[in-house]
């Protein structure tokens, strides 16, 4: 396993393609993540950016290419050896996708309360880090259905985070949300990237917010929490990947993505 | 939708129900086992379905009274009527009048559960988190279905004979003890037999049923309007038809 190389890519698709029926979704895609580093992948509405994410996961195979995570290969493998894999992974999913029977405190700590034997009170001290972390530590006893999007978005995202995950995967994590609220989450994605290492994989079509998370940086000074511009190594560390017509048409930093000739990527940011 | 397209569907349908049997029979046999989850569906599938049993026996017990009532008197042989209550009530209208108002009731809300779920992503975010859904979801409700169908039905059946009873007493002008006398003798042990082992079936097919019509649900909440008609429709002709196999089947082997 490639695990011992600290800088080999912890995701790696080599020319994956995937079709439902007569519809190609993915044709002969590959990129790679960096161990740290984020990637956005941007593109139109169908175009298959939710489905790279589920490939991934191993919630979906691809029909043919490789796909590889820590340097396993892992797209021929079966639910259950798929398991140890989602271990190292955390999905947050569009909308957040909690599960609405249980209360937060369950749904952040499903993972550890149905998948270890930690004892609860270690359970319930993980669980309150984690809300403490995206700031939501007073609705521990709520019900999904009492939450405001931005919180349900926010508990999603701890709960992705609760069994420390090297990978986080985010499923638009932005859309529907007001610009402020936005913001929220775009900081939580920050602060994960920089503060806590983990190697971040974004599908969105916002592009306010993937500017925003490329632009940025978390610092911490005295103990205090900042969002200051990124320097110019931070934000080469954030990629985009532009898919259209289930090709990659497009992959680069920020300045490239903003300086590309492409008449389809410019028409896609203005 | 061409012949061959829908031809094409519906076996993809088929082969897809008997992966999940496959399944489930898996996750009855393995760990890990969600002994929670198992109690939590015996008490909603269980207990919650009491009273829709409870009313539809009575009612089906008392109407069963008249009508034989009726047709007993062209044959002076009113005094009968507890024989033909307790032989249809147990081997047929208990077993399926019982499936049919579960399915109604369990069928539906279990489609209407696992489908939003589906349309939610939430069965996704099992699997992501490590949970294998047929066992977190599917096998718990089938232990319940296949446990609780059969009670149910013995309940039904109960209160249909003491429904039947109070018709015949007070509106037939027959008394008590020639009643009792006469459902005792209308029951054999096959008859008994026949209305175990009939629900026990019944209640697999219709909570299997509703988990494979659930999760096979897309197509936002217009789908999961679907899946729930889906779900009752599918469940309630499959109840009687599986009724009908089971009870050529049964007086075959045992009669």
């Amino acid at each position: 396993m490639a695990t011992h190389d600290p800088d080999a890519p912890v995701i790696r698709f080599v020319g994956v393609s995937l079709a439902f029926d007569d519809k190609v979704i993915l044709d002969r895609v590959s990129f790679e993540l960096l161990p740290g580093r984020a990637k956005v992948i941007l593109g139109g509405s169908g175009v298959g950016k939710s489905t790279v994410l589920r490939l991934v996961l191993g919630l979906l195979k691809p029909d043919s290419g490789e796909i590889h995570i820590n340097g396993e290969r892992v797209d021929q493998l079966s639910e259950e050896a798929l398991m140890p894999v989602r271990d190292r992974l955390g999905m947050v999913f569009q909308e957040g996708a909690l599960f609405d029977s249980l209360t937060v405190r369950e749904n952040v700590g499903y993972k550890l309360f149905e998948g270890t034997s930690m004892p609860i009170p270690e359970v319930d001290a993980r669980v309150m880090e984690v809300l403490g972390f995206v700031g939501l530590d007073e609705f521990v006893a709520r019900m999904p259905s009492e939450l405001s999007g931005g919180q349900r978005r926010r508990v999603a995202i701890a709960r992705a985070l609760t069994a420390k995950p090297q990978i986080l995967l985010y499923d638009e994590p932005t859309t529907g949300l007001d610009p402020i609220t936005a913001l929220t989450i775009d900081d939580e994605i920050i602060k994960l990237r920089d503060l806590e290492e983990v190697s971040t994989l974004i599908v969105t079509h916002q592009l306010r917010d993937a500017f925003y998370i490329a632009s940025h940086m978390a610092v911490r000074e005295q103990g205090a929490l900042r969002f200051v511009p990124a320097s110019p190594e931070k934000m080469a560390e954030t990629e985009f990947l532009m898919l259209k017509d289930s090709k990659v048409l497009f992959e680069g930093t920020l300045p490239e993505l903003r300086a590309s000739t492409d008449p389809y990527v410019k028409a896609f940011l203005e | 939708m061409t012949f061959t397209a829908g031809v094409k569907k519906g076996v993809l349908e088929v082969q897809e129900y008997f992966r999940l049997l496959g399944q489930i029979v898996r996750g009855l046999t393995s760990r890990p086992i969600y002994f929670r989850d198992i109690i939590e569906q015996f008490d909603a599938i269980g207990i919650g379905s009491m009273t829709v049993v409870l009313l539809t026996g009575t009612f089906t017990g008392m109407v069963l009274a008249l009508q034989s009532g009726v047709t007993l008197d062209q044959f002076g042989a009113r005094s009968m009527v507890g024989r033909l209550v307790s032989a249809t009530m147990v081997k047929e209208l208990g077993p399926v009048l019982t499936a049919l108002m579960v399915t109604g009731r369990v069928g539906s809300g279990i489609a209407a559960e696992l489908g939003s779920m589906m349309v939610t992503e939430q069965i996704s975010a099992l699997r992501a988190l490590g949970t294998d859904p047929v066992r977190k979801l599917v096998v718990p409700r089938v232990l319940a279905g296949i446990v609780m169908v059969p009670i149910l039905t013995v309940i039904a059946n109960g209160v249909g004979m003491v429904g039947a009873w109070i018709i015949t007493v007070t509106q037939l002008g027959v008394s008590g003890g020639v009643f009792w006398n006469s459902v005792v003798q209308g029951l054999y042990i096959q008859d008994v037999w026949m209305g175990l082992i009939k629900p026990f079936f019944l209640g697999f097919v219709i909570v299997t049923i509703g988990c494979h019509v659930g999760l096979r649900t897309s197509g936002g909440t217009q789908g999961v309007g679907r899946a729930t008609t889906n779900a009752v429709v599918a469940g309630s002709v499959t109840v009687l038809a599986v009724d009908f196999l089971l009870t050529k089947l049964i007086l075959t082997l045992l009669y």
